[in-house]
């Protein structure tokens, strides 16, 4: 079959590879209609996350048709023929973590959890096409996908919604409302969402269908503030204004109530300074991260107020503004999402039209092409937002 | 050596205690074995993989245990390893998963055996007994030894690092994984 590659720093490569088998009982075989681009995926590309490989098939946002399963998938959740989107993080569902729904942190899904578990202490469930420290699973940019415990995370799509509106159920929707649901909104709360990607977007819809008074976004890019304004949200460019000042002109002085961090470990800064020093310290290893969007967040966020983070972090950084969080009562939350927990709600409210996944698609390209989709995505040309690649 | 891990497994106790307390699972999830073969109710024989040198083998015998509570065994006779093992089960506090604790003791030899398992354990011996407690958990709550394109064969992933590429398996890899 044909997938999409790493292959080395920098460079993504479509090849032909050997079309994947059931290795486990409870595995399904998808063949591919639809997957896409990610923002992580850039991460991988740009050698931030370790442990990836030469070949490793990229990719773990996809959905599909079941057209093989395991003998020890139970026939009455899933069949062949079944049309499914695949949620990211592979799940066992019947470990401590996925019983309490927290599902990217399922215990049995990685194989690699030795090596994980040194990285962050604990280890973390294994993803598709995510590294070797999430497992070395083969990813979804590809023809066809193994899918290991077929039976717990696969969504059915039973109605006639088109493929793109339900793909991104497979992680940036659910990501973005997870980031929103972390902020516990009241009717009265500004929410602000640094990064307005896929992911930024989707948790400004979320704010807003959970009952947020006003959502800020803050980006440098015009055609993405302009999306988010077309979608009825506040634009804030950190290269013209300075941010703090704005946030506080925009919420009477108070600073927003929740702020939302959809940015993480590649951030970039509008004072040069403050960039080249984050910049040259993660170019030579000495932090492995680059926070500025998460600073930000937590100076800019009222006292009491809540900092939410799915923005992708990887491993170490510095100049964390503990003081700020500490003396001024922050709740910190985050997590890589638990996006079982999501795909069924998230559905019936694309059912209801309370959120359009739709709108952040700027590009549709063919498998074949993804190495021009990752450089359209990664150096935002052609006002480009969201990647969908046709198998 | 001494080496100790432990495990919560989401299973009541014992159901864990009945699987351990079957030695002849134990190769199922631990890396050295190949295969442990009951010859009486408290006797088994024991035989390593690749990883201890070829045709180590020994008798084991059960010198304690307690229902769903604890089993000890040690090896018996002229082993080329001695060793002993100790496991205890308690229930964890949500009521509905199992504890497990892993006291492995080996007496080290010189000579190309002892060469062989110092390799197999490295640097970090704990790992090796870490990623056995993570595979029986595996067994017990979804049934088999889970794996990716990158780490396919089950309990010898560990070996592998750098591993292959995470895409998938040619016919001639699954074939060769197969056989060995």
């Amino acid at each position: 079959m044909r997938a999409n590659t790493w292959a080395g720093r920098n460079k993504v490569e479509v090849r032909d590879v050997p079309d994947p088998r059931i290795l486990n009982k409870r595995d399904a075989i998808v063949r591919i209609t639809s997957t896409a681009i990610c923002g992580s995926d850039l991460h991988l590309v740009d050698g931030y996350v370790p442990t990836m490989q030469d070949g490793d098939v990229m990719g773990h946002e996809f959905m599909g048709e079941v057209i093989e399963v395991g003998p020890g998938v139970d026939p009455d959740r899933l069949r062949i023929g079944d049309r499914v989107v695949v949620p990211f993080p592979i799940a066992c569902g019947a470990c401590g973590a996925c019983a309490a729904e927290l599902y990217s942190c399922c215990e049995n899904s990685n194989p690699n959890a030795g090596i994980a578990e040194k990285m962050f202490g604990h280890p973390v469930a294994g993803f598709f096409g995510y590294s070797h420290l999430t497992g070395g699973f083969a990813g979804g940019q590809a023809q066809y996908a193994r899918v290991p415990f077929a039976d717990v995370g696969p969504l059915k799509i039973e109605s006639d919604l088109t493929d793109e509106q339900v793909l991104f159920l497979s992680d940036i929707l659910p990501t973005g409302y997870m980031g929103a649901e972390m902020c516990d909104i009241q009717s009265s709360d500004v929410v602000a969402v640094w990064g307005a990607g896929p992911v930024g977007q989707f948790a400004m819809d979320s704010a807003r269908v959970l009952g947020a008074a006003k959502v800020i976004a803050i980006d440098k890019e015009p055609y993405r503030l302009q999306m988010a304004e077309r979608a009825g949200h506040t634009p804030v460019n950190f290269e013209e204004v300075d941010v703090r000042s704005r946030l506080l002109e925009l919420t009477g002085g108070r600073g927003p109530d929740k702020c939302i961090d959809a940015v993480g470990l590649e951030a970039t800064h509008g004072s040069a300074h403050i960039a080249a020093y984050d910049r040259i310290k993660q170019a030579v290893r000495l932090e492995t991260d680059r926070p500025h969007a998460l600073r930000q967040a937590i100076l800019s966020c009222r006292s009491g107020g809540v900092v939410s983070v799915i923005g992708v972090y990887g491993g170490l950084l510095d100049k964390f503004p503990a003081g700020a969080w500490m003396n001024r009562a922050l709740t910190l939350r985050t997590g890589q999402c638990h996006v079982q927990r999501y795909m069924k709600p998230l559905l019936q409210r694309i059912e209801r039209g309370e959120l359009d996944p739709t709108r952040v698609i700027t590009h549709r390209l063919p498998l074949d092409e993804a190495e021009r989709g990752f450089e359209l995505f990664k150096n935002k040309q052609d006002n480009c937002e969201k990647v969908v690649l046709k198998p | 050596m001494e080496l100790t891990a432990t495990t919560t497994i989401r299973k009541p106790v014992p159901e864990v205690y009945a699987f351990w307390r079957d030695f002849e699972n134990l190769p199922t999830f631990m890396a050295h074995l190949d295969e442990v073969r009951a010859t009486g109710d408290r006797t088994s024989h024991w035989v390593a993989g690749a990883p201890f040198g070829k045709d180590v083998e020994w008798d084991a015998e059960i010198v304690d245990e307690a229902l769903s509570e604890k089993i000890v065994w040690r090896s018996i006779g002229n082993a080329d390893v001695p060793n002993t093992g100790t496991v205890r089960f308690m229930p964890a506090p949500d009521g509905v998963s199992t504890e497990v604790q892993v006291v492995l003791v080996y007496d080290i030899p010189g000579g190309t055996v002892g060469k062989a398992i110092a390799k197999y354990f490295g640097e970090e011996p704990h790992q090796q007994l870490d990623d056995d407690l993570r595979r029986l958990k595996q067994v017990l709550e979804t049934g088999e030894v889970v794996r990716s394109d990158g780490a396919p064969w089950g309990k010898r992933a560990r070996k592998e690092f750098p591993q292959r590429p995470a895409q998938p398996l040619s016919d001639s890899e699954l074939v060769n994984g197969a056989d060995e």
